[in-house]
């Protein structure tokens, strides 16, 4: 029971990594993995490559979404589709997850921007999901009322998030998913999220600078940075690399690279070179015998942070309110 | 962007090509008192504003522009529990109708002189209420009305079947409830609480399996006029050997009965003409005839001997004022039986009230486990609609909602069903037991006061 468990643990940690990392042997689809390659042009940072290789993720998007799903693709992406939104499988810990990353964005945004509109307490705030995956975190805060846009390279991820939201149609107008990297994004939306969120996706990352670079662009000044992700540390290493791939080999090894993990320290210097500050950071703990999280004092395994842009001229008041999305009329503007 | 989104687009279009498949967050079947309560508790509640919230009721709309002369027949008493429930606004609306507190509960046997007093100190708080059922369910309706912008209420409106969705998300599939009704419309709703009663509907399409039996008891209820208008802040209850007979006040004139028996009795007393009716009612309370003298002397030499022990514990017995007629019409019968839902909640739905336990109103408890059913679902569900949770999916908070309102209820009701057992026979060494038992909880005020604390809430 308890390696089960644990590799539930294991598994809902890797789920969004195995889906983005080009060495896995799960997906079969040569168009993805073309996409893929892409990606690991991206991480190389070559910069020859970079512009052909960008022209060629959109090529792939476009050609992807007009050609008709075959059978084997439309059947690997309902087994899919399953796993992500099955409670009870293998992302559990990511469902799980929601109880402490949802209260820990909406409570941190409520302090910034106070409650706009009861019942939808994230209101007229713009939010970015960074690697949504199937849209675990992206529904909950759609339906807080946010207007969330959930991009992920991954293309079947963005298909299954795209589908399990299009039977409701609150959050079918609320919550955006495309399938793009943050890099191509961030030509498109400067300055134009309140929030960006990346939950489990920093350890996946080669060039964190570019990914704090990126984020840095696509937030307005004063905007919210939420991340969540695994310490590197002794413990992360035991936890999440011997236990999860090497023992109990749920996930191909090389999967998560404990080069990759960052400790706290470390991203918060990041972060304030690239503008921010960073106002809070909390440890995260999954007990994989209950199967849910909870905050502790210690970040030596999981934990969570949030930043804030610095704003360059700080004029508190005429910031938000030349930003498109806030229209609501008569609302009280409330800053920290 | 446009492009990727056109083909989950049209598929969407399969299911919901007639655009009156409305979608609701909730959806409540059943606009009985704890229906409605259920109804007007969540339009309420500020974490759900927004949610599209519907109730179905079969039966008409009941509204009351004024009290009507007579009481009805059907009574519940409210603890101060419910009443602060209701008092988001419903219940200044009973408080305008009418209602009566009442101060003082006296509980004793016909076999013996043990008897059990409940009161708050020195009569002044009130104990309980005693409000009319019509009363209830038109000041919650009143007050419905005020939140018609999200809350939306179908009278008249009878559902003929509920279709399940499959717990992991198909493809093609619908996820949500879908409810149908007589007039073939098909209404689809995340969430689906079931409040329709102790036959409900909700519960046996939905297989929760019930633990249920009848008693071989009818309850005769009517409307008593008062042979002289008193001071009647007192709840009165007699278990007779055929079962309990209550008196519950309504005015300084009037009182409710509640006479719990056996099928063939109840229906002898409906043909009784109505001076033999009120003689029978008199002397259920007063008659003395089933005192045997071997539990007498029992009785009375514990009595002394807990008066030793405990001065001030004892009560002095009094006597229910008597009745002198009943009001117009108001002589009804219906069955009594026990039943307990043994899940509360299945995927995207839930009981409550008596859909989900039925109890004998020997201890007036039916209506406040309702209430407390609605006040503790709605709590949970404004936390998950606080942390952004698909509401009928949420297993988690339903759980939460089953697993204390199953605490708080089975005990109360294995309570209330042994002391049904316990009064139903004549057998000496029962007799003795409860007499003793009664008398004994008589003279422990702390386990009086934890007794009535937990019925209070």
């Amino acid at each position: 029971m308890y390696s089960k468990k644990l590799a539930r643990l294991a598994f809902g940690l890797l789920a969004e990594s195995t889906f983005k990392c080009p060495l896995t042997r799960s997906v079969s689809s040569v168009r993805t993995l073309c996409s893929w390659t892409v990606c690991l042009h991206h991480r190389q940072k070559n910069p020859l490559s970079e512009g052909f290789s960008r022209r060629l993720t959109r090529l792939n998007v476009r050609t992807v979404s007009q050609t008709t799903l075959d059978p084997a693709e439309v059947r690997k992406f309902q087994a899919m589709a399953s796993k992500w939104w099955d409670l009870q499988g293998e992302f559990a810990a990511l469902h799980s997850m929601n109880d402490l990353r949802v209260p820990f964005i909406r409570d941190n945004l409520l302090n910034v921007h106070g409650i706009l509109q009861l019942g939808k307490p994230l209101a007229g705030l713009r939010i970015l999901d960074v690697g949504c995956g199937g849209g675990v975190l992206s529904e909950p805060l759609g339906r807080l009322g946010a207007d969330v846009r959930g991009i992920d390279p991954v293309e079947d991820s963005v298909r299954t998030a795209e589908l399990h939201s299009s039977y409701d149609p609150d959050l079918w107008e609320r919550v955006r998913y495309q399938a793009c990297t943050l890099e191509e994004l961030a030509e498109e939306e400067l300055e134009g999220f309140h929030a960006v969120v990346a939950s489990e996706v920093v350890e996946h990352l080669a060039d964190l600078d570019a990914f704090a670079s990126c984020c840095q662009q696509v937030l307005k000044p004063g905007g919210s940075l939420f991340i969540t992700t695994i310490n590197k540390t002794n413990l992360s290493y035991v936890f999440g690399i011997v236990a999860a791939e090497q023992l109990l080999r749920i996930v191909p090894s090389g999967t998560h690279d404990w080069e990759k993990f960052i400790s706290p320290e470390d991203l918060e210097r990041l972060l304030e070179s690239f503008g921010f500050y960073v106002e809070a950071i909390r440890g995260m703990m999954y007990n994989p015998l209950t199967g849910a999280w909870s905050w502790q004092q210690s970040t030596a395994i999981n934990y969570a942070l949030h930043a804030i842009k610095r704003k360059e001229e700080p004029q508190p008041g005429q910031v938000w309110a030349e930003s498109e999305n806030l229209d609501e009329p008569g609302r009280a503007t409330n800053y920290s | 962007d446009a492009c990727l989104r056109g083909f989950a687009c049209s598929e969407r279009h399969e299911e919901s090509s007639a655009s009156e498949n409305q979608l609701f967050d909730i959806i409540i079947s059943g606009g009985g008192m704890v229906g409605t309560a259920m109804a007007c508790s969540l339009g309420l509640d500020p974490n759900l504003a927004g949610k599209k919230i519907l109730l179905l009721e079969a039966g008409h709309k009941k509204e009351m522009d004024g009290v009507p002369e007579t009481y009805s027949t059907r009574v519940s008493s409210i603890s101060p529990g419910s009443a602060t429930l209701l008092s988001l606004g419903a219940w200044d609306h009973i408080a305008n109708m009418r209602c009566k507190p009442y101060n003082k509960m006296q509980v004793w046997d016909a076999c013996s002189d043990a008897l059990i007093t409940f009161d708050k100190d020195n009569l002044q708080d009130e104990m309980a209420y005693i409000v009319e059922n019509d009363v209830i369910v038109a000041a919650l309706t009143k007050q419905l009305q005020t939140l018609s912008d999200h809350v939306k209420v179908q009278y008249r409106t009878k559902v003929v079947k509920y279709t399940w969705p499959r717990p992991y998300h198909v493809s093609e599939s619908i996820p949500w409830v879908q409810v149908t009704l007589a007039n073939g419309k098909t209404l689809q709703t995340k969430l689906l609480i079931g409040a329709d009663g102790p036959n409900s509907m909700v519960r046996r399409e939905a297989g929760i399996p019930t633990v249920k039996w009848n008693y071989d008891q009818s309850a005769v209820v009517a409307v008593l006029h008062l042979s002289e208008p008193t001071v009647n802040n007192v709840a009165w209850q007699r278990f007779l050997q055929t079962g309990p007979i209550a008196m519950l006040p309504l005015s300084d004139t009037e009182s409710s009965l509640v006479w719990s028996t056996s099928h063939q009795h109840a229906e002898e007393l409906l043909q009784l003409n109505e001076e033999s009716f009120v003689d029978a009612i008199n002397s259920a309370f007063w008659s003395n005839e089933n005192h045997s003298e071997m539990v007498e002397t029992a009785g009375s030499l514990f009595r002394t001997t807990l008066s030793v022990l405990m001065p001030d514990s004892g009560s002095a017995r009094q006597l229910p004022p008597s009745v002198a007629g009943i009001g117009p019409k108001s002589r009804v019968m219906f069955p009594l039986g026990m039943g307990h839902a043994t899940e509360y909640i299945r995927h995207r739905v839930a009981i409550i009230g008596d859909a989900a336990h039925r109890v004998h109103p020997l201890a007036g408890q039916g209506a406040n486990l309702g209430f407390g059913d609605v006040a503790y679902l709605t709590k949970v569900l404004s936390q998950a609609a606080f942390n952004g949770k698909d509401l009928g999916k949420s297993m988690q908070h339903l759980l939460e909602f089953e697993t204390e309102r199953q605490r708080h209820n089975l005990p109360m009701m294995a309570a209330i069903d042994l002391m049904k057992r316990l009064y139903s026979t004549n057998a000496a060494p029962m007799v003795l037991l409860r007499t003793f038992g009664l008398q004994a909880t008589n003279a422990l005020p702390p386990l009086k006061e934890q007794i009535m604390a937990y019925a209070s809430k």
